[in-house]
């Protein structure tokens, strides 16, 4: 059976330019605005849970509980921070509304906050987004013209400002806490939790954090309903999404399907396959910190819960696929170097865990590794996760440990042949 | 002569400082300011940003060191920056970065002697579904191969941006 996609978030098929405020108007866009207006917040956050989405940000938290973490009768000022940071090895999707679909983030900034009584909202966006940047900046200055941002909202008496904020180059910023310190003008380092960012956010206020992907759904979900989004998914998982698709197969790039797919039918049927019709020789579900997964394991439908029981995560829906000809050791020398240059220093585990283990990986590959090194290895990787404030310490670790679990005769061949000992190049790809 | 602001940039920081509730929060974008003023952050660069936003000069410090993106050195008129992590590489990224080393003759955090380009491997751009990703300044050049991007070098040298930097 055919996958099926949709293109309720993904618009690029339309041959139309969302950029442009009055096309994206003509197409129905800021409706949801009034209609929210006149539901009331209790009611759009009951339509958010109906809707039953989980944050498309990788970890995958029920949207509608989080923003009913944030307090409702407060002194203080709230705010809302979209997370834009998008930088998982293998994530391409928030750049697609960054890029083409600004003011449906516009439009879902707005009524997730008449939901929750927020009147600023910053959209913190990674700093090499420079034109995706200027196309926001263009679209909130073009709603802000039309009435439909600042101190009345389409004539409904809301006052909301929004606001992009520019990272700097430091993937960590991507973890909620080290974004809102980020945000605040600070280096990047993750805070403890509890307190929680609901309750304890940006500038000591409550703060809803919440993905790019996730707060444009929100439009969608308000136009059609909470339970008929959820319809799109499954069970406790609810609506389509967008998933990326990289490396080895013949039709790379995005593609919004239904919560449940089949991921094996995601990759050989909408992706096309694998390049040259090569056998696959493995896959990373969710963006890089997701455990790396063997053809046997693919047969698995496309939920938070279905790749968690197949032995990974769904993480961010940034499917990697690699065809034979890969060398497993240099894939993964790939990933620890990234989690190495992009470990904050906070925590000693992690600071000097990820680049421990990086070093090694590069001892193995060429050829300079001892026997021990395997062992070494992984007693690193088990002494890094789990132990530190944020989630980059076990982001570097279920790599290290998934390629070991998995792979593990071909770092033994790298040992006993003394250098890498796969012969040939990887597939050529080009541009489909 | 010392650093100074332009009006065009001074008003930018106001404008800037508008939008949070503190001061310490107007950093980041304003070292963005410096960066696109004075072309990189010399100790000279921050101090000036930590007089306008009235902050120690410490926390300017802190804050403008631990992202990769500010730079303390200067850099060239063309930041050619190759991504080599995981999707990149498996689609080629390694040809293209050494295409552009034999090029250029750079190595990567280099920069040519004229002045005009600076090489640099990063990590990942976001736009895997078109690797291998090559970003110059702001512009991304998606779908690149070796000669790809040597024809973009070529380009660049000869003062053409028509199709972006």
């Amino acid at each position: 059976m055919a996958v099926q996609t949709y293109d309720y978030l993904l618009r690029d098929k339309h041959g139309k330019d969302y950029r442009d405020l009055a096309v994206y108007r003509a197409a129905g866009g800021y409706k949801a605005v009034l209609k929210a207006h006149q539901m009331g917040g209790e009611a759009i956050i009951n339509e958010v849970k109906a809707a039953s989405i989980r944050g498309r940000g990788g970890a995958g938290f029920p949207a509608g509980v989080k923003w009913g973490f944030v307090p409702k009768d407060t002194n203080k000022p709230k705010y809302l921070v979209v997370n834009a940071d998008e930088g998982e090895p293998g994530t391409f999707k928030d750049n697609y509304f960054l890029s083409h679909d600004p003011h449906r983030l516009i439009e879902g900034c707005i009524i997730t906050s008449m939901a929750l009584d927020i009147h600023t909202a910053y959209i913190y966006v990674r700093g090499e987004f420079k034109r995706q940047i200027e196309t926001v900046d263009k679209a909130i200055a073009d709603a802000h013209k039309a009435g439909i941002l600042g101190k009345n909202v389409l004539g409904t008496g809301y006052q909301l400002e929004v606001y992009t904020h520019s990272g700097a180059g430091a993937y960590i910023c991507g973890e909620e806490t080290a974004l809102l310190e980020s945000l605040e003008g600070k280096p990047g380092q993750p805070r403890l939790k509890p307190p929680f960012p609901a309750v304890v956010g940006a500038f000591g206020c409550p703060t809803l954090v919440n993905n790019v992907e996730t707060i444009a759904s929100v439009p969608v979900v308000i136009e059609h309903g909470g339970e008929w989004f959820h319809k799109l998914g499954v069970e406790r998982d609810g609506g389509s999404r967008l998933i990326g698709i990289s490396g080895h197969v013949k039709k790379p790039g995005l593609y919004e399907i239904g919560v449940g797919a089949n991921m094996r039918e995601v990759i050989y049927e909408l992706a096309g396959g694998i390049l040259e019709d090569r056998p696959l020789k493995a896959v990373i579900p969710g963006g890089s910190s997701c455990a790396v997964m063997t053809p046997e394991q693919i047969d698995a439908p496309m939920t938070l819960d279905g790749i968690r029981d197949a032995g990974s995560s769904f993480g961010t829906g940034g499917i990697i696929v690699m065809a034979e000809g890969t060398c497993m050791v240099k894939a993964l020398q790939r990933l620890s170097h990234f989690y190495a240059h992009e470990s904050c220093g906070q925590c000693t585990p992690c600071r000097e865990g990820t680049g421990w283990m990086a070093r090694i990986i590069d001892d193995i590959e060429a050829g300079r590794a001892r026997q021990e090194d395997l062992d070494t290895l992984l007693e690193v990787a088990d002494q890094i996760g789990g132990n530190t404030i944020c989630a980059l310490g076990d982001a570097a670790s279920i790599p290290v440990q998934s390629f070991l679990q998995k792979f593990r005769a071909e770092f033994q061949a790298h040992i006993d042949h003394g250098g890498c000992p796969i012969e040939g190049p990887m597939p050529r790809g080009t541009r489909p | 002569m010392a650093q100074a602001f332009s009006p065009q940039a001074d008003a930018e920081i106001e404008a800037i400082l508008q939008r949070y509730p503190n001061r310490l929060a107007a950093l980041i974008p304003t070292l963005w300011v410096a960066q696109r003023e004075f072309g990189w952050l010399a100790e000279e660069t921050m101090e000036l940003v930590a007089t306008r936003l009235d902050l120690p000069p410490a926390k300017v410090i802190s804050t403008a060191t631990f992202y990769t993106m500010f730079h303390k050195k200067p850099v060239g008129r063309y930041h050619v920056q190759v991504c080599k992590n995981i999707s990149c590489y498996l689609r080629g990224s390694d040809e293209v970065t050494a295409a552009v080393k034999q090029k250029l003759g750079v190595a990567p955090g280099q920069t040519t002697a004229d002045g005009n380009f600076t090489l640099e491997e990063v990590e990942c751009l976001a736009a895997c579904g078109r690797a291998p990703v090559v970003q110059v300044n702001a512009d991304y050049h998606e779908w690149q191969t070796a000669e790809s991007v040597v024809a973009l070098l070529d380009r660049l040298a000869a003062g053409d941006t028509s199709g972006g930097v």
